[in-house]
C-alpha cells in the first residue's frame, strides 16, 4: 500500500527508531548590520553561552493538558510521550474508578530532568469530559481553569512588589483526542475545539489510530482537516502566529500534511527484530509506537517536545495570555469576575 | 515552587534536552540589544573609548565646554558578530561639568535614567501591548569617568555616583590613563576604591557565584576602576593598523592589557552583559514600586485589606475624569457669558445703527420747524414791539406840538 505523505526517509527500513529530527541551524538565514569580525573579535557572542547558563540554571515549566473521552489512551499516550510513570493510572481499566459526573480537572506536577535540562512538567487531567448522557458545555470547566491559570499570573504580575520569576501555571498545550471513528469528527469535537482555539493552543490528535489502515488513516485525516477548516478552528501552530517565512514553510507542511497526528500510545516493551521496542501486540502482529511506518506518535513527539516547545510557550503568553489580559483590563470585558483561591490569604489585586 | 512534585526518573530519553537551544534559536532571532550610558567630563573620552570597546565611530563632534546644563546623548548602531545581533546604544552626557554653578548638574542624568524606566512601565502597564517586540532602552550600564588627576575623586563625582548608584549598575573608569604613570597609577586605584567606600557608594561587582567565572571575576573586581585609553585613530605597527596613540616618545595601544585596562573592560562587559541586565531589571522593580507606590496603589491598604489596584486606577482615572468635565463646563460657561454680553452690545449698537435715516432726517427737520416757529413768535413779538414803540412816539409828538410855543421847540431824536 502506498505509503502517506508524512513518510520520511525510513522507506527501506522496517522497524526503525526515528532519527533525530534534522538540527535547526542556529544561525539565521541573513546577516545584517555591521560585521565586527571583520575588524576584531569583541566577544559579543558569548551572550549566548551567557543565556544557556541562565535557562539551565532555573529550569523550565511545561504544563500540558489532556482532553477527551474515557478509554482513548490519554494517560497512556502521555507517559509515552515522557517515558515515565506520568498518569497512575493503569493500562488495565480499573472498574472501581467511577466516571466523574462532572468535568474534573486534575494537575499534578513532576520535575524531570534530562541532559541538565530540569523541567517542571505539569499534566492536566480532564476526567468526565464528554462521558455524561448529556455534554453540554462540558468545555466551561476547563474553559474556566484555563483562564484561572491567567488570572492567577495576572495577579502576580500586577503586584508592586513582584517575584522576580512568576510561577507559571498557564496551559502551554492541549492534546484533544478525537475518536477514530473514520467518519467525521463529532459535534462535541467541534464545540469543544471552537470554543478553546481561543483561548489555548489546541494540537488534535487521533487516538487509537491501530484500528484504522492506512488509507482510512489519510482519508480521516483529509476530512478532519477540511471539518476543522470550515469551521474556522484554528489550531496550533496558529498560521497568523508565523513569524517568518521559514516558520511558515514549515508550518505548512506540518497543518497541510501531519497533522492531526495518528497516534497509539504503550508503556510496555517488545523485542522486535533484536531490539527493544515500545509497541501493542495483536494476534497479528505488534505495533511499534515509534515506527513512522505503524503510527505518528514519534512525529507528535518531536513537534511537541524537540522543536516547538519553547514556541508553545512562547505563543501562551505572547498572545493568549495578552488577549485575556486586554479583555480583562478593559472592564471585565465579559468575563465574570473572578475568585480564585490561592495559598496566601489576600484576594485578588484585580 | 516544586512543593507537591514528584521526581520521576525518564526510561529513555524523551529529547526535552533541546530546550535550551529552542529557546536560544528564538533569541538569536529576534536580536540582542545593550544600553551604555557613559558619564564623564567634556574631553575625557568617552567617545574614543567606546569607539575603541566595539570598533565602530562614535564620535560626534567636539561639544563646547559652553553649554548651561548638561544634556544627553545618544546614539545607536547594530553590531553582529557570529549569529549574534546587537542592538548597541551608547548614551553620553555633554556638558557635565562645564557649569561654574554645578549644583545639580547631575540630575539630568537620573532623570534620563528614570524616564527610560517610565517608558517601558508605560509599556507594561497599557492594555494593549507588544512588550516582545517593545524596544528596550533601559540603561543596562552606566560608566563613570575620573579625571586622571591621580590624587582623588572629586566632590562632583561622589555627589553624582551617589545619585546613581540606586539606579543603575555603575563601573568606575578612570579616562585618558595614559596621562598617569603605573606606580601612580595603583596609588590612585586604592585612593579611589576605598574612597567610595567611605562614601557608601555602591558599584557594580562582576558576580562570583558561579564556579566557572568566579575566579576571573574576582581577579577582575580587584582591578576596578579601569584605567582605559581609547583612540579613534589606528597607528601602523609592523604592518598591522592599531588602534593606539603616537607619542614622541613612544605608542600606547589600546589593546595590549599592559598599557592600559580597556581590554579588561571590554571582556567583562561582554561576558557580563547577561548578568548587568538582569540587575537592570532588579532597578527596574524597584523604580516600579516606588512609582506606583507613589500613585497611591498598595497591595495592601488600610486595616490590612488588600486593595485592588485597578480600582485605585479607576478611582483616579474617574477623578481625573471628572475634574476635566469640570473645567470643561467652566469654560463653556464663561465662553457662553461672553457670547451673551457681546451680543447684547451688538445689538445696542445695531439700533442704534439701523435706525432708517429718512427718520433722522425727519426728527431734524421737525426741530427746524420748531425753531423756526420759535423764531417767527420772536420776531412777531419784536415787531410787536417796534408798533408800540413807534405809537409812543406818535403819541410823545402830538404832546410835545401842543406845548411847542412856550418852550423852545426839542427835537427829538
Amino acid at each position: 500500500p502506498h505509503a502517506g505523505p508524512v513518510e520520511s526517509k525510513n522507506e527501506a527500513a522496517m522497524s526503525e527508531l526515528v532519527p533525530e529530527p534534522r538540527q535547526k541551524p542556529v544561525v539565521p538565514m541573513k546577516p545584517m548590520g555591521i560585521n565586527t569580525s571583520l575588524l576584531g573579535y569583541i566577544g559579543i557572542d558569548t551572550i549566548i553561552e551567557q543565556m544557556r547558563k541562565k535557562t539551565m540554571k532555573t529550569g523550565f515549566d511545561f504544563n500540558i493538558m489532556v482532553v477527551g473521552q474515557s478509554g482513548l489512551g490519554k494517560s497512556t499516550l502521555v507517559n509515552t510521550l515522557f517515558k515515565s510513570q506520568v498518569s497512575r493510572k493503569s493500562s488495565g481499566w480499573n472498574r472501581e474508578e467511577k466516571i466523574p459526573k462532572t468535568v474534573e480537572i486534575k494537575a499534578i506536577g513532576h520535575v524531570i530532568e534530562e541532559g541538565g535540562v530540569k523541567m517542571k512538567l505539569t499534566v492536566i487531567d480532564t476526567p468526565g469530559f464528554g462521558d455524561q448522557i448529556n455534554n453540554e458545555n462540558c468545555w466551561e470547566p476547563i474553559e474556566k481553569y484555563i483562564n484561572e491559570q491567567y488570572e492567577k499570573f495576572l495577579k502576580e504580575e500586577v503586584n508592586i512588589a513582584r517575584k522576580k520569576r512568576i510561577p507559571d501555571t498557564r496551559v502551554h498545550c492541549c492534546l484533544y483526542f478525537i475518536s477514530p471513528t473514520g467518519h467525521s469528527l463529532r459535534p462535541l469535537d467541534l464545540e469543544f475545539m471552537k470554543h478553546l482555539s481561543k483561548v489555548v493552543n489546541i494540537i488534535p490528535v487521533i487516538a487509537k489510530a491501530d484500528t484504522m489502515t492506512l488509507e482510512e488513516k489519510t482519508e480521516f485525516k483529509q476530512r478532519v482537516r477540511k471539518e476543522l477548516e470550515v469551521n474556522g478552528i484554528e489550531f496550533y501552530p496558529q498560521k497568523e502566529f508565523d513569524e517568518d517565512l521559514e516558520d511558515k514553510t514549515e508550518n505548512d507542511k506540518i497543518r497541510q500534511e501531519s497533522m492531526p497526528f495518528a497516534v497509539v500510545g504503550s508503556d510496555k516493551e517488545y523485542q522486535v527484530n533484536g531490539k527493544r521496542v515500545l509497541g501493542r501486540k495483536t494476534p497479528w502482529g505488534i505495533i511499534e509506537v515509534e515506527n513512522l511506518n505503524h503510527c505518528e506518535f514519534a512525529l507528535l513527539r518531536d513537534f511537541v517536545i524537540r522543536t516547538h516547545l519553547q514556541d508553545l510557550k512562547e505563543v501562551t503568553h505572547n498572545i493568549h495570555y495578552e488577549t485575556y489580559r486586554a479583555k480583562r483590563l478593559n472592564g471585565n470585558g465579559g468575563l465574570p469576575p473572578m475568585t480564585v483561591k490561592t495559598e496566601e490569604n489576600h484576594e485578588s489585586n484585580l | 515552587q516544586n512543593v507537591g512534585c514528584r521526581t520521576l526518573s525518564l526510561s529513555a530519553h524523551v529529547g526535552f534536552d533541546s530546550l535550551p537551544d529552542q529557546l536560544l534559536r528564538k533569541s538569536i532571532k529576534h536580536g540582542f540589544c545593550f544600553n551604555i550610558l557613559c558619564v564623564g567630563e567634556t574631553g575625557i573620552g568617552k567617545s574614543a573609548l567606546m569607539s575603541s570597546l566595539f570598533n565602530t565611530n562614535f564620535e560626534d563632534s567636539p561639544s563646547t565646554h559652553f553649554l548651561s546644563s548638561v544634556r544627553l546623548r545618544a546614539q545607536t548602531c547594530e553590531l553582529q558578530e557570529s549569529n549574534v545581533l546587537l542592538k548597541l546604544t551608547v548614551v553620553k552626557t555633554v556638558g557635565f561639568g562645564d557649569q561654574v554653578n554645578k549644583v545639580d548638574t547631575y540630575q539630568p542624568i537620573v532623570d534620563y535614567i528614570d524616564a527610560q524606566f517610565e517608558a517601558y512601565l508605560e509599556e507594561e502597564l497599557k492594555v494593549i501591548r507588544s512588550l516582545f517586540s517593545y524596544h528596550d532602552t533601559r540603561i543596562h550600564v552606566c560608566l563613570y569617568f575620573i579625571s586622571p588627576t591621580g590624587r582623588s575623586l572629586k566632590t562632583i563625582d561622589l555627589l553624582t555616583l551617589r545619585s546613581l548608584d540606586s539606579k543603575v549598575n555603575v563601573i568606575p573608569v578612570i579616562g585618558k590613563a595614559d596621562s598617569i604613570s603605573k606606580a601612580e597609577l595603583q596609588e590612585f586605584k586604592k585612593k579611589i576604591m576605598s574612597e567610595l567606600v567611605s562614601n557608601g557608594i555602591r558599584i557594580y561587582q562582576f558576580p562570583t557565584d558561579d564556579e566557572t567565572v568566579s575566579e576571573i571575576n574576582t581577579i577582575t573586581n580587584g582591578y576596578l576602576p579601569f584605567a582605559v585609553v581609547g583612540s579613534m585613530e589606528k597607528v601602523k605597527i609592523g604592518n598591522k593598523m592599531v588602534r593606539a596613540r603616537q607619542y614622541p616618545w613612544g605608542i600606547v595601544k589600546v589593546e595590549n592589557e599592559s598599557h592600559c585596562d580597556t581590554i579588561k573592560l571590554r571582556r567583562m562587559l561582554c561576558t557580563n552583559m547577561e548578568d548587568l541586565k538582569e540587575k537592570t531589571c532588579a532597578y527596574y522593580e524597584l523604580y516600579r514600586r516606588c512609582r506606583l507606590e507613589k500613585l497611591g496603589c498598595r497591595d495592601i491598604g488600610p486595616e490590612n485589606k488588600p486593595v485592588s489596584l485597578q480600582e485605585v486606577i479607576e478611582a483616579k482615572r474617574l477623578a481625573f475624569c471628572l475634574e476635566m468635565e469640570r473645567k470643561e463646563e467652566e469654560i463653556k460657561q464663561r465662553f457662553l457669558q461672553r457670547v451673551n454680553e457681546k451680543a447684547a452690545m451688538l445689538e445696542e449698537a445695531e439700533q442704534q445703527a439701523s435706525m432708517p435715516v429718512l427718520t433722522k432726517y425727519a426728527r431734524l427737520m421737525l426741530m427746524h420747524q420748531e425753531e423756526e416757529l420759535k423764531l417767527e413768535e420772536k420776531k412777531k413779538l419784536l415787531e410787536d414791539e417796534i408798533a408800540q414803540f413807534i405809537e409812543k412816539k406818535a403819541i410823545t409828538v402830538s404832546i410835545q406840538s401842543q406845548v411847542s410855543v412856550s418852550t423852545p421847540v426839542v427835537s427829538l431824536k
